[in-house]
């Protein structure tokens, strides 16, 4: 299983979330993808569309304005 | 079938471009298919060399308005429309150029970015996407 990373630390609306799906279409299933940004309205919407794409969630971490969420496709 | 978003590009102002390209966007990366159906003023900035070209709705004030928003955006490191065009395009969103506006507009294919188009329609194109959509807007 590999690992994808993406780091979107300065970047603004809607670029976090369009770079997190353009990962999750690159990715393989079972593949975990690491995105590291501080974009605070990012870091709700995208566990928002893990459910909507139904990935899963698998983590949440650090502050509004500085985050690493992790993904399983 | 992929829940979908349809949205009517009429404006062919820049911060209404901005709004229908983020929301379009928002949809494509949340799982959704979009369509975008450019008429009127909205299919001038689909000619080549027009997508920057648009005026603020509000407060353009003879261009000096664009510049200043267009300096905050910078500041704030907003994508441009180019790149937001790019990404669409990239995560498979559909562009439906208004064909009856190319008419009275006297717009010819050829003076269009072609390469961004998908298809060419009118009203019908519309409702048969529109009506499969769980979002539909007009900007």
């Amino acid at each position: 299983m590999a690992e994808i990373h993406v780091d979107v630390r300065g970047e603004t609306c809607p670029v976090p979330l369009v770079e997190m799906r353009k990962a999750v279409r690159r990715a393989q299933p079972g593949d975990v993808i690491e995105i590291v940004g501080t974009h605070p309205a990012s870091q709700k919407e995208i566990p928002m569309a893990v459910e909507a794409l139904a990935l899963e969630l698998l983590a949440v971490e650090g502050e509004p304005d500085n985050w690493v969420i992790r993904i399983r496709r | 079938m992929a829940d979908r978003t349809t949205i009517v590009v009429a404006s062919g102002d820049m911060d209404k471009l901005y709004s229908a390209l983020i929301i379009a966007n928002g949809s494509l990366s949340m799982g959704m298919e979009v369509s975008l159906y450019f008429t009127f003023w909205g299919l001038e900035r689909l000619k080549k060399g027009g997508l920057e070209k648009g005026a603020l709705s509000k407060m353009h004030m003879l261009g000096l308005g664009k510049l200043f928003m267009n300096w905050r955006m910078r500041k704030a490191n907003v994508a441009s429309l180019q790149r937001l065009l790019n990404d669409f395009k990239e995560l498979g969103g559909k562009i439906i150029a208004c064909e009856m506006t190319m008419e009275i507009m006297g717009v010819t294919r050829d003076s269009l970015q072609e390469d961004l188009i998908d298809e060419y329609g009118a009203v019908g194109a519309y409702i048969h996407d529109a009506r499969q959509s769980n979002i539909t807007l007009f900007i």
